[in-house]
């Protein structure tokens, strides 16, 4: 009996040695040779979630556009993984690699302390300009600029149901559907929400955590809550379709995030904002072509092209949106406004006139940087990763667990 | 009447030992089978050539040094678990909750990194985590066994619950050691102390990983077939009825058992957080505790066979990945290929084990 699963375990041997003969041992699939230059990108999940998505589409567009070959690997979870990942893509000649999620931060950083002649970006990390490394940098996008403007078209939506009659001023409030405690997330839904305020004055908002990135009941459930709870209009920041569906199935607009959802809820998506990566991709890889140094942080913005906005539904959206939108992001551009003004808004009834944030990561979340500068909060300016993590007031969190 | 002595169109037979030369036979057939039908898969629904696809696995699993490394430290890995949870299955006491008791051997291991990091020396500090994870693993693998061996609950559905609490509460923990605030990450523990970390061997990271699973393994390949515990949980998974008769103390070896199952797997986690990830999730175990089931029974609890499984699912996946990554294929196009492989394999067993007879059209009448 021993004997016979042995052999059996033998058999399956033979798959090797039958795909070996079969193919000729093939194996020079990974370098394919021509010297064209390349660069790798490890990414948490594959195009099915909307987060890897847009960094698989700017991946693409970007090696497209500059002519080299991108050799991508999806699916890398954020352990040893990641490690091993980044190293696989130095062994197969990658000059640069980017990596896309949160959690693979130190595992990069640990493969270009040993592979120094190899650049290493990530995106939304925060520790480049602590640990100093020549091959390490850390990027984001200035996306509280365009989470002001989607805010600016979700007063404006507001407003309108003010004057239809909808609702009374005082029940102005916005529901927002937030995944962890994080300050980007506090970033997005502070500056959601100051862009609201700037159109409407007496608007309030509920903010509700999943504590998951990507948990599609939880996140309809979440959106459920808040619209039964009085909310009148959605916006989130999580990786699912399930607040977005919840308010098409609800009929509540909804202000979405990370690309277009118009075709699942084309009666209640307004208008959505991301980050497109494909400039910072471009830059990063251009580069590390030509031997320059890359910036350990680098924040891309509305100019640059990092920071867009899809498409405004009409049919969902208020009458005049597009003009308010545009108004507002000219004067982002030209530095005339700024999303977080100190004088447009207080936390426990003051005005800020000096903050310290917790830019240099360390586990006791120490504050150590001031971040309050010419009557505004500096957002993105220390390191490129937000760190704004105020309460202001106007904002009602209903639980904090996450 | 005589419809009931109707020979029906298909039955099925156990068969006797059959030939060397057939089982063979039979296996050979059924993975050039599957390789045939998965190259009409990949070439209908692809239009790739299905022998660059091959390459290109073998080339994922076997192709650079690094990714033969990487294919023994998850191979490693695997094998741990299969071996964690051979015993309890040989004995037929269904342990799902291999997942879970990873988990918390990961757990106490990160406890202690992060607790005792600067506390204690390196080489002291590693004995405490595996300590720690062998004492966590083994009690959640007990618990259910109390309660089988006491009041004959559900093992199956315990330890398959026992898992969620797991991962609950490593969740939990998770938030408490999150750096920064809310990232839900624990990042990589003591980064630039390395304290509590494995040591190199050299300059790899994986070698004393994967001589500790060699070691595990002889252990285990000796403690059943060789030791009086190995034969009690023969006894007792053949029959625990017979096991009463001759004298063993059913309770008390079920408990015994678990008490290792789970101490195996309190091992394999302190390996990953000591050894290999650096960093706890609640998705750690990846798997694996599963997975290593099916191992197990590929191998029908032989442990050189299991060396032999492991392999071939290690194989199967690190192939997958590099499938996505050079053809630009989803993952799931990777996972269709594994299915149909294993598909086969397990399929053909049924043939070696079992005659399909089929009614003969003539003579029907003469029965």
């Amino acid at each position: 009996m021993k004997k016979k699963v042995l052999s059996l375990v033998l058999a399956f041997m033979m798959i090797f040695a039958f795909t070996a003969v079969l193919s000729g041992c093939g194996g020079s699939e990974e370098g394919s040779g021509d010297g064209t230059y390349k660069v790798g990108f490890i990414c948490l999940h594959d195009e099915n979630s909307t987060y890897d998505k847009n960094f698989i589409d700017a991946a693409n567009a970007a090696c497209e556009n500059l002519g080299v070959e991108a050799v991508i690997k999806t699916n890398i979870p954020e352990g040893q993984e990641c490690y091993d990942a980044a190293c696989e893509l130095v062994d197969a000649g990658c000059g640069i690699i980017f990596a896309d999620s949160f959690g693979h931060e130190d595992f990069m950083i640990q493969a270009a302390k040993e592979n120094p002649e190899v650049q290493f970006c990530h995106s939304t990390g925060t520790k480049a300009h602590t640990e100093g490394l020549d091959n390490y940098h850390n990027a984001f996008a200035s996306i509280y600029e365009g989470r002001y403007l989607a805010g600016v078209a979700a007063g404006m939506k507001i407003n309108e149901m003010i004057e239809a009659g909808d609702i009374t001023a005082d029940k102005a409030k916005m529901g927002y559907v937030g995944a962890f405690t994080y300050a980007e997330v506090v970033s997005g839904y502070t500056s959601f929400y100051l862009g609201a305020k700037s159109v409407c004055e007496s608007v309030t908002m509920d903010v509700t955590f999943t504590g998951s990135w990507y948990d599609e009941a939880l996140e309809k459930e979440a959106a459920k809550k808040l619209i039964d709870g009085g909310c009148v209009l959605i916006s989130q920041h999580a990786d699912s379709m399930g607040a977005p569906t919840a308010c098409e199935k609800e009929n509540v607009p909804n202000v979405s995030y990370n690309g277009s959802t118009v075709d699942a809820c084309p009666n209640t998506f307004i208008v959505s904002s991301r980050i497109d990566w494909t400039p910072y991709y471009e830059y990063a890889i251009k580069a590390a072509q030509g031997g320059e140094a890359i910036d350990a942080d680098w924040v891309g913005n509305l100019s640059t092209g990092s920071v867009v906005l899809t498409d405004i539904n009409e049919k969902a959206a208020a009458e005049g949106t597009v003009e308010a939108v545009d108004e507002a992001k000219a004067k982002l551009e030209a530095g005339e406004l700024q999303v977080f003004d100190a004088s447009t808004f207080t936390v426990k009834g003051e005005t800020l006139d000096s903050y310290k944030a917790d830019v240099d990561t360390d586990a006791d979340f120490t504050p150590d940087t001031e971040v309050i500068e010419d009557g505004a909060f500096m957002e993105s300016k220390f390191r490129s990763a937000p760190y704004f993590d105020l309460q202001i007031d106007g904002i009602n969190l209903l639980d904090t667990k996450f | 009447m005589s419809n009931l002595n109707k020979e029906p169109l298909l039955h099925i037979t156990k068969r006797k030992e059959m030939p060397f030369i057939r089982t063979w036979a039979v296996r050979i057939g059924a993975i050039i089978a599957a390789l045939i039908v998965c190259a009409i898969v990949t070439t209908a629904m692809t239009g790739l050539n299905p022998f660059s696809v091959f390459g290109t696995m073998i080339f994922g699993a076997f192709g650079t040094e690094r990714k033969i490394w990487i294919l023994l430290k998850e191979l490693a890995v695997l094998l741990s678990v299969s071996l964690a949870l051979t015993p309890a299955f040989k004995m037929k006491f269904w342990n799902l909750g291999g997942e879970g008791q990873i988990l918390m051997g990961a757990w106490a291991t990160a406890l202690c990194m992060i607790y005792m990091g600067d506390a204690i020396p390196s080489g002291l500090l590693i004995i405490v985590c595996l300590a720690a994870a062998v004492i966590c693993g083994g009690i959640w693998a007990l618990i259910p066994a109390f309660f089988k061996a006491k009041w004959n609950t559900n093992e199956t559905l315990f330890t398959l619950m026992m898992n969620y609490v797991a991962i609950q509460l490593v969740a939990y923990f998770v938030i408490i050691w999150e750096v920064p605030k809310g990232s839900g990450k624990v990042g990589i523990i003591n980064q630039s102390t390395m304290a509590g970390w494995l040591p190199y061997l050299g300059t790899n990271s994986y070698a004393i990983v994967i001589i500790f699973v060699a070691l595990v393994t002889a252990a285990m390949y000796i403690y059943l077939k060789y030791s009086k515990h190995g034969y009690e949980i023969s006894v007792v998974g053949e029959s625990q009825r017979t096991a009463k008769y001759v004298g063993i103390k059913v309770d008390k070896v079920i408990m015994r058992t678990l008490l290792l199952s789970g101490a195996i797997c309190g091992f394999t986690g302190w390996m990953m957080v000591s050894g290999i990830d650096h960093t706890i999730t609640t998705t750690l175990a990846g798997g694996r505790g599963f997975l290593g089931i099916m191992v197990s029974w590929l191998a029908q609890f032989n442990v050189v066979a299991m060396i032999f499984a492991s392999l071939l699912i290690v194989f199967l996946s690190q192939g997958a990945g590099e499938i996505s990554t050079v053809f630009g294929l989803n993952q799931s196009f990777s996972d269709i290929l594994t299915g149909i492989i294993l598909f086969f394999i397990i399929g053909c067993e049924f043939f070696i084990n079992y005659k399909v007879h089929i009614r003969k059209k003539s003579g029907k009448e003469e029965a």
